[in-house]
């Protein structure tokens, strides 16, 4: 496979490593805890860097005249899909046992995530080795470097925190109704349990900045992720047998603004917040009424 | 499959305001009301609601 600009070593090594430089750039763990060390980095580093040889090959392939073999890279890059399954199924069997589900967006929004990282950087590859292949090494560098840098853009999505602001709020009964502020979350029956929640218990209000937001924080799917992510942050108080403690997202239907309970192990309302404010938009869960025909 | 969304069981002070095939347990004072419910609730892991007509229903979400 000598292609016409000499040797395609040279150009399929820089692309494996602005690929799996992608990969691995694009690999960040949080306080979310996924994907979880170690192991879960082994497998998406290794698929990172069979995408990245994937992405590398094919324009040296091609410029040799191997098209058996740029065919074989295509139907490869098929196999990528099956990231997204795995990722779906091994999220949904442990979804049954989360003590804060997910949600069907928050995992289908990760499967989509680490698929599409897989083409990301096989298409970085793809860049660095086909302008090192025919343009030669210094532009190669450079392309390499700026598609790594428009990947990494990838690597935030946007976030809670980018269309409400997120505040902390009171806690009060009024009865046995719970509110936070003067959204109404739930009826809690048992006298224990209100004092529990008065005492250790705490509440944060979204506010959407626009019509879009309040559509997308009133989905279902968006509503699971904050609770999930909101648990996920600052831990939680509440074992088989007591529903009362589980985090809540409710809508104020008239204002659209959101209210969040739950009960923290981390007693930190500033960690809370910040919690919320980074949790994913989900792509499944994004509306845009102000875009739909007839609106001004 | 956890069902979802029925009442489990009813704890009263007032056995006359309830009725039908659901398990009902009549409670003397409300101490006694609250301690059945509490148990109930941790054993059918189930949220208990106040009617505020002397009845608590446990229910599953």
């Amino acid at each position: 496979m000598t292609g016409v600009a000499g040797s395609p070593y040279p150009s399929i090594l820089a692309g494996m490593a602005v690929g799996a430089l992608t990969r691995a750039y694009l690999l960040r763990a949080d306080f979310r805890i996924y994907p979880t060390y170690p192991h879960g980095w082994v497998t998406h580093l290794s698929l990172g860097v069979v995408a990245a040889l994937l992405g590398a090959v094919i324009v040296p392939a091609l410029a040799a005249r191997e098209f058996t073999a740029a065919a074989f890279v295509a139907l490869a890059a098929q196999q990528f899909r099956e990231v997204r399954a795995a990722e779906r199924d091994s999220l949904a069997a442990l979804e049954r046992i989360e003590r804060v589900a997910r949600g069907a967006d928050y995992v289908e929004g990760i499967a989509r995530v680490f698929e599409a990282r897989n083409y990301l950087s096989m298409l970085t590859a793809a860049v660095a080795s086909g302008t090192t292949h025919v343009l030669g090494w210094q532009v190669g560098l450079a392309a390499g470097i700026f598609s790594l840098l428009v990947a990494a853009g990838f690597r935030q999505g946007r976030q809670v925190g980018g269309i409400a602001d997120v505040r902390p709020a009171k806690l009060h009964f009024e009865e046995t109704l719970l509110f936070v502020d003067d959204i109404q979350m739930m009826a809690v029956g048992l006298q224990e349990s209100r004092r529990y929640l008065l005492r250790h218990g705490q509440g944060v209000i979204l506010e959407p900045r626009d019509l879009d937001a309040r559509a997308t924080l009133a989905t279902a799917g968006q509503r699971q992720a904050i609770a999930h992510d909101a648990a996920a942050a600052v831990g939680l108080r509440k074992d088989y047998g007591t529903p009362e403690f589980t985090p809540l997202v409710r809508v104020d239907l008239d204002t659209g603004r959101v209210g969040l309970v739950i009960v923290p192990i981390h007693d930190s309302i500033s960690a809370l917040v910040e919690g919320v404010r980074r949790v994913p938009l989900l792509e499944s869960a994004r509306r845009r009424p102000l875009g739909s025909a007839g609106t001004r | 499959m956890r069902e979802s969304g029925s009442i489990l069981a009813v704890v009263t002070l007032r056995p006359e305001s309830v009725g039908g095939a659901m398990p009902s347990f009549y409670a003397r004072d409300e101490a006694e009301r609250e301690r059945l419910a509490t148990y109930l609730s941790r054993i059918l892991d189930a949220m208990v609601h106040d009617l505020e007509n002397g009845t608590y229903i446990l229910v599953r979400h």
